[in-house]
């Protein structure tokens, strides 16, 4: 069943058709990536996703509801209950420590709770840096307390753009492994990049370009397994050969 | 949360918000400074023009139509009129103890002038109280007062002895001689003159030498009691000069003094029951039918004026600095706002509503705000202190009243400081913001 659709959507800026007649379908637990040239409407399409922005024409369908000529308010709440958002920049609040930034979507959502928000924390590994204010944390680091905050409130679907931009290598592959996870207890994930590596990793791939879908495939090299057990495998395949 | 993010707000932003609370104390203590100076301005001024002396004189009746006849006819030798002269009885004085806005009258004193000569040099004579003791009882009150030219002549210098103190002094053979004619008559402080006047002979005693500025330095001044045995005029005085605090003139004082009688019945008690110097004149005639009470135009109308105009410049410097905050406080809450717009946004993000953000900012600012109109209205205390000692020689009172109007002013100065931030606050679109660079 689909988590999401869009149907024919456009977002036209003056004369730049940032989007242009855009359809496509999210279901339920799918994990995609949508990849394409820098300007082809990346994320002019995550906006209109989580609901931060509305679409020129067309219809943006959530859970079965209409939800593209809501009003902003009403569309902050859904965003608010259903998506939780990955930035490329992180974007924590870089007064308060991590466990205080996850607990102001709490305090956003319903009650911050430090319990709750301390188990997110250690669900991306950063339980013993809850003190620690952003600037105390490596990007790896802060990237997983912003995504800690994007899974605190159990959306049905987490939006990143570019999670893995500002990473190395190291970073890039810890972020995967949380998406892995996530994915693996269901929720949906869209996942904006410019990373071949980073898109080929996720189940389906949607490219972009002019703001036009060229290409929507199912990823056939796709694999839930957490990368520590991929190389495992990897290592087993060898030897069987 | 709130509480934490609203103290790690503090923490960060301190030196804005520090520049947002001296904005508000600056303004907050302008404000108080002139407000209660302005509340307590009409009687600072009153007090400050009644040094220049009397605002009412009283004279007897047939004297005032007299001296409006001359008026009328042009300038002819009023001088010339002793023989008609009438007088008032010296007991009428007391009847100004007695009338309704007898307490905004501060001093009065009576004033006979007469010729003499002195040591044989022809001389005008005034007699007057200097500083008399009255006392009375009337209808079974008892009424008394210290009064006389002591207050009435603040601005003379007394050049060599002192003042005429009547209480201190045993009978009234005293005097106090004017700079040009004591320079004259080779008069000094301590010396005994020999005045003589149409019915008597006296030696008054020289208690002090004074210099007014004005043709008083060639007069002498003795007790009034002194004046009436020399002019044979007992228990009769020419006319008085009256201090009173008054209000300044508007419309309505200004139809009365036409005629009371065209005032309807509510405007004449308003008027009767407003200290107008038209009123306080018309109670007196009322008291002393006899007499009739002119207001001394000139310095009553400045009074008025003097006051309209403090209070219209007043009003300006506090309008002015109360713009001049919320110019401040808009510029700084809007380029606060403007570096925290990441924040902000990414709180829209994670779902925070308007109202929420704004909520927050708002109440970072009225914090501070508060903190700063707290420091504003001390340092207003002293402001108001300071003018009123150097403009005023006297302390201001402060009032609870200006306190509240402030307080007003600051919210509603801070608010409209911050109007331009909450409506960035409410344009803020978390996605240019946090997808910026595309
Ligand atoms: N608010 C806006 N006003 C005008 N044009 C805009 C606005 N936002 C985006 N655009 C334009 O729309 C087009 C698509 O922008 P978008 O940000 O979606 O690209 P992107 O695919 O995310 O690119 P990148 O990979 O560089 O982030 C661009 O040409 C951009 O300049
Ligand atoms: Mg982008």
């Amino acid at each position: 069943m689909s988590l999401l659709e869009l149907k024919n959507i456009s977002k036209i800026y003056g004369e730049l058709h940032a989007l242009d007649n855009v359809s496509l379908s999210v279901d339920k637990g799918e994990w995609i990536a949508i990849m394409g040239p820098s300007g082809s409407g990346k994320s002019t399409m995550m906006n209109i996703i989580g609901c931060m922005d509305k679409p020129t024409t067309g219809q943006v369908i959530f859970d079965g509801r209409d939800i593209s000529r809501d009003s902003r308010r009403k569309l902050t709440e859904f965003h608010r209950d259903k998506i939780g958002l990955v930035f490329q920049q992180f974007h924590l609040i870089n007064y308060l420590n991590a466990v205080e930034n996850v607990m102001v979507a709490q305090y956003y959502h319903s009650m911050p709770d430090e319990k709750e928000a301390l188990a997110a924390l250690e669900r991306v590994g950063l339980k013993d840096r809850a003190k620690h204010l952003p600037g105390q944390l490596s990007g790896g680091e802060q990237q997983r307390v912003c995504i800690a905050r994007a899974l605190i409130n159990s959306p049905e679907l987490i939006l990143a753009d570019e999670p893995t931009g500002n990473l190395d290598e190291a970073n890039e592959n810890i972020v995967l492994d949380i998406f892995r996870q996530l994915h693996k207890e269901g929720t949906s994930l869209v996942v904006v990049t410019h990373d071949p590596e980073v898109g080929e990793v996720a189940q389906r791939i949607v490219r972009l370009e002019h703001g036009k879908i060229v290409s929507d495939k199912k990823n056939d090299s796709f694999s839930d397994t957490l990368k520590g057990e991929k190389k495992n495998e990897k290592k087993n395949e060898k030897k069987k050969n | 949360m709130f509480l934490r993010m609203l103290r790690g707000a503090f923490r960060r932003q301190w030196k804005k918000l520090l520049m947002i609370a001296l904005t508000v104390a600056l303004g907050a203590s302008i404000a108080t400074a002139m407000l209660n100076v302005m509340l307590d301005v009409g009687d600072k001024i009153n007090e400050e023009l009644k040094a220049y002396g009397s605002n009412i004189t009283v004279i007897p009746r047939s004297e005032a139509v007299m001296d409006k006849l001359y008026e009328a006819d042009g300038e002819d030798d009023k001088k010339d009129d002793s023989r008609n002269r009438e007088y008032l009885e010296e007991k009428t004085l007391e009847e100004l103890l007695t009338i309704f806005w007898a307490n905004n009258i501060t001093d009065f004193s009576p004033l006979s002038s007469f010729s003499v000569t002195v040591n044989g040099e022809s001389a005008e004579l005034m007699g007057t109280w200097f500083d008399h003791h009255l006392e009375f009882v009337k209808k079974g009150t008892t009424y008394q007062r210290d009064t006389g030219i002591i207050n009435l002549r603040s601005w003379w210098d007394i050049d060599e002895g002192e003042w005429l103190d009547e209480a201190r002094l045993s009978g009234d053979k005293y005097a106090m001689v004017g700079k040009e004619l004591a320079g004259k008559l080779g008069i000094k402080a301590g010396d005994t003159v020999k005045a003589k006047g149409s019915a008597a002979e006296e030696e008054l005693s020289v208690i002090g030498i004074y210099s007014s500025g004005d043709d008083d330095d060639e007069k002498i001044y003795t007790t009034l009691s002194a004046a009436q045995r020399l002019s044979g005029t007992e228990g009769m005085y020419m006319k008085a000069e009256v201090s009173a605090i008054t209000s300044p003139d508007d419309e309505l004082a200004v139809k009365a003094a036409k005629d009371p009688s065209l005032l309807s019945g509510d405007e004449y008690d308003l008027w009767y029951c407003t200290a107008y110097v038209s009123s306080i004149c018309f109670q007196i005639q009322e008291a002393i039918p006899e007499a009739s009470a002119q207001a001394v135009r000139q310095i009553a109308d400045s009074e008025g004026k003097i006051l309209e105009k403090t209070e219209l410049l007043m009003s300006l410097i506090t309008l002015m600095s109360l713009i001049g905050a919320a110019l401040g406080i808009s510029n700084l809450v809007t380029s606060g706002v403007m570096e925290r717009s990441a924040e902000l946004a990414l709180l829209k993000a994670v779902g925070a509503k308007n109202s929420q953000i704004t909520g927050l900012v708002l109440t970072e600012i009225m914090f501070t705000a508060a903190a700063g109109a707290v420091g504003g209205y001390f340092m207003g205390y002293a402001f108001a202190q300071i003018i009123g000692q150097t403009v005023f020689s006297s302390s201001v009172e402060m009032s609870g009243m200006v306190a509240f109007i402030v307080a007003v002013l600051i919210i509603g100065v801070t608010i409209l400081g911050s109007i331009p931030a909450i409506r960035m606050i409410l344009r803020l679109r978390p996605s240019e913001v946090l997808h910026g660079g595309h």
